[in-house]
């Protein structure tokens, strides 16, 4: 589809643009790591990588207590979670051309999960609303999102032989819908997934899910009841295409809703308390009355926060981004011929994809201290977990989107086929998957911050830490904003590049 | 789809909104043994409901944030704290109390650890000589953590961590603080004390490896708190009840999750140093 420009570009002697994208976005990744710090401090790493190595072969099942209930909840946050944002991210796709909902929906989505639950916890406490509408909520914004692109990009031609006068309803119902349902199964199928993964991820912050004890044993060096949680939560995620039916789902919806906790008080008070004044700046909820002093004091709160916490996370923030976004690039491309029929046989690719549903499911944060042990404190431990995390996924997207491909009877084998055949056929999808998942990096070195390295989550979670949630709230509005550049500059490129900008792919 | 969308929402408060108003529910912060956490609390909540006549529950919570929030949200009504989240939670909740703390709370040390490689030895005094070096703290919110080392840092280099040191950390917990500098990853550490002599006694320490190179001076830490708007709730005297309670523990099954001798009185007057270096480093508004 970009064949046009391709031809017009080589015709003047020139690489195409999708090349030319790739080039410069190598070089800012260079540029990048010149500033980033990526010093390697080894000491001596082997004692412990020997006892988490020894932790990774020995899984002890009966370490950790109510496993069955922490295994029933993450699928019951995950579920009901995606639920709701599929009933809501439907809705409001359907009027997604209003420039406020647009809006809405980049600005929920913008805001990672776990500030999500953080903040809930704040005014709802560990009850089972904090749990879902963190997941809701910004899985709203993404789906909005994305069925708004798949209806659009849905096929037309059933529209222009639907009879003259039909009701705008009936057009939807039997012209636009059935051509785009297939596409909404298959992504919520993959929400479910990233839903699974956030469900458990949630548990650091305190829900009762696998995260919960996953953290705990980690912190510990418990590694045998670590690596027996990641296998649990493997296979959940493995099977999840098996056990997930649609006629099951109401099964499972009303099973999920009686197995929430209940008996956590919501009140009012705490409600109004956080609005009206928890995250009010300092300055402001200190003052007598407004005037100019407060505004002085206002004033330097506010280039205070600028200064010393938002500007080094943003750059920090990008640096880290720019390189593992790069680095997940060239690591997709190596590990999509691992599930690929193109390249490997049904048996090789079971272990292909056993390979990367444990690269991908195996929170970004667990992967990094793991590096932490290995290289010592710097942003080095990060880029690598982001990037083989994010590698993994789009590796997979990639994979899945070859076994339709057709080849030549005729065509090259192995790195031939790649390098001549496979490869410049996916690019313009593989670069649309990266520039998808490009403010989805961004929002993930969110939960490195939590880790230590000074990215924006860093600050965040130092001001909850804190019990001060003015800053948080400061510090998040300007994480949503960042977000928000990035995912507008990536549409742009897309476009440009006229990359398909749809995931449906999953 | 909308009315499932109600349906689950209602079903959802309704359960939410079974609430028993008469339990009394409290928290432990999170920085010792994590493993079997309810099955142990769960023991000290049947005491705590044998010796007072009310229905007792624990939850557990994942960071000393989220029990200051909890306790301030009156979704537990006592609580478990360290020293500075104890400091916190009494001033956002008038007529909150620290009622008991464990003996060795009353002078509670941290301990600064190094790696070998360091080249540093254990001293009396301040070892000047860590300046340049990196270092982790522990949990953000911890007191033996986080606290009390950058009160003392700042008090002897007169700037903050991030200027004394060529790197700070986070490792969010003691034992991951030991696990860290016995690695390598960070050449110091700054960590409880006793979780480090718990973690030497359980052979999890290479002395050849790691090793502590200066204590701090004493400090009041781990304290119960509990809110004092309960009276109206469980009835005269129930703050005091308590304590009473609280302080006759002998179980030393119950006493080990803490992990304690026994308990002795406690009260806000003694955690004022801990208030006043909160606010002298910026912890505090």
């Amino acid at each position: 589809m970009t064949s046009t420009a391709r031809e017009r570009a080589a015709a003047r002697g020139q690489p195409s643009p999708m090349v030319r994208t790739s080039v410069v976005f190598v070089g800012i990744a260079v540029l990048a790591a010149f500033a980033a710090d990526i010093e390697i401090t080894t000491a001596d790493p082997w004692s412990e990588f020997g006892r988490m190595a020894l932790g990774a072969v020995t899984p002890d099942f009966t370490a950790t207590e109510r496993l069955a209930e922490a295994v029933a909840m993450t699928v019951a946050f995950a579920l009901l979670g995606v639920t709701v944002a599929n009933i809501c991210g439907f809705a409001l796709a359907l009027a997604f051309h209003v420039r406020a909902v647009r809006v809405g929906c980049a600005v929920v989505r913008a805001v990672h999960e776990l500030f999500w639950a953080l903040i809930f916890l704040q005014i709802f406490g560990l009850s089972p609303l904090t749990g879902i509408l963190a997941i809701a909520i910004p899985y709203t914004g993404i789906i909005a999102k994305v069925y708004s692109e798949i209806l659009e990009e849905a096929d037309h031609a059933p529209l222009r032989i639907v009879p003259a006068g039909s009701s705008r309803i009936s057009v939807f119902l039997f012209a636009r819908l059935p051509e785009a349902w297939v596409h909404f199964k298959t992504y919520a199928l993959y929400r479910l997934e990233c839903g699974l993964r956030s469900s458990a991820v949630l548990g650091f912050v305190g829900l009762p899910t696998l995260g919960y004890h996953l953290d705990s044993a980690f912190r510990q060096g418990n590694y045998a009841e670590v690596s027996a949680l990641l296998i649990v939560f493997y296979i959940i995620v493995a099977t999840m295409r098996r056990w997930m039916h649609r006629r099951l789902l109401p099964v499972y919806l009303i099973g999920a809703i009686l197995m929430m906790p209940g008996g956590v008080d919501i009140s009012m008070a705490n409600i109004l308390r956080f609005l009206g004044s928890d995250i009010v700046p300092f300055p402001l909820r200190m003052a007598q009355s407004i005037d100019g002093a407060t505004l002085a004091a206002l004033g330097h709160w506010t280039a205070a926060m600028f200064t010393e916490e938002a500007l080094p996370g943003i750059v920090n923030t990008l640096i880290l981004t720019m390189i593992a976004l790069v680095v997940s690039g060239i690591g997709a491309l190596t590990m999509f011929p691992l599930i690929s029929p193109k390249f490997f046989g049904k048996r090789q690719r079971i272990f292909g994809h056993a390979v990367l549903v444990i690269i991908r499911s195996t929170p970004e944060y667990i992967l990094a201290y793991v590096f932490l042990q290995l290289w010592g404190p710097s942003m080095a431990p990060a880029i690598v977990a982001l990037s083989l995390h994010n590698s993994a996924i789009i590796g997979h997207l990639i994979g899945r989107h070859t076994e339709s491909m057709k080849i030549r009877a005729d065509a090259p084998r192995g790195v031939n086929l790649y390098a001549y055949d496979i490869l410049p056929r996916i690019y313009p999808q593989f670069l649309a998957f990266l520039f998808y998942r490009w403010e989805v990096i961004l929002r993930e070195t969110a939960i490195l911050g939590i880790l230590g390295i000074p990215t924006l989550g860093f600050y965040i979670d130092s001001a909850f830490a804190d019990v001060r949630y003015d800053r948080a709230l400061f510090l998040i509005i300007v994480t949503a904003a960042l977000n928000i550049a990035v995912d507008t500059l990536s549409r742009r490129i897309r476009s440009r590049l006229r990359l398909k900008t749809t995931l449906d792919n999953g | 789809m909308v009315k499932k969308l109600f349906l689950i929402f209602a079903l959802l408060l309704g359960n939410c909104a079974t609430v028993q108003a008469q339990t009394l529910v409290f928290t432990a912060i999170p920085d010792q043994d994590e493993s079997r956490l309810r099955s142990r609390f769960d023991k000290v909540a049947v005491y705590l409901s044998d010796t007072l006549g009310v229905k007792v529950r624990f939850v557990p919570v994942k960071s000393y944030a989220a029990a200051v929030t909890a306790f301030r949200n009156n979704q537990v009504q006592l609580a478990w704290f360290g020293g500075l989240s104890g400091v916190r939670a009494r001033n956002l909740v008038a007529g909150s109390q620290a009622i008991a703390q464990g003996e060795a709370d009353r002078h509670f040390v941290t301990y600064f650890i190094a790696h070998a490689d360091a080249g540093l030895r254990a001293d009396a005094a301040f070892p000047r000589g860590i300046a340049g070096k990196t270092f982790t703290f522990g949990s953000k919110g911890s007191t033996s953590g986080r606290l009390m080392p950058e009160y003392h840092v700042r008090r002897i280099f007169g700037a903050a961590p991030d200027k004394v040191f060529s790197r700070v950390g986070f490792s969010g917990d003691h034992s991951r603080t030991i696990a860290l500098v016995q690695s390598g990853a960070y050449q110091l550490g700054a960590v409880n004390f006793k979780v480090w002599e718990n973690e030497l006694k359980a052979g999890k320490i290479d002395l050849k490896k790691v090793s502590v190179i200066w204590k701090t001076p004493p400090y009041p830490d781990y304290q119960w708190t509990i809110r004092g708007d309960l009276n109206r709730v469980f009835g005269a005297q129930f703050a005091k009840r308590v304590k009473a309670a609280l302080l006759a523990l002998r179980d030393p099954v119950l006493l080990a999750s803490f992990p304690r001798q026994r308990f002795v009185s406690a009260a806000n007057a003694d955690y004022k140093p801990i208030l006043e270096i909160g606010k002298s480093i910026g912890l505090i508004d």
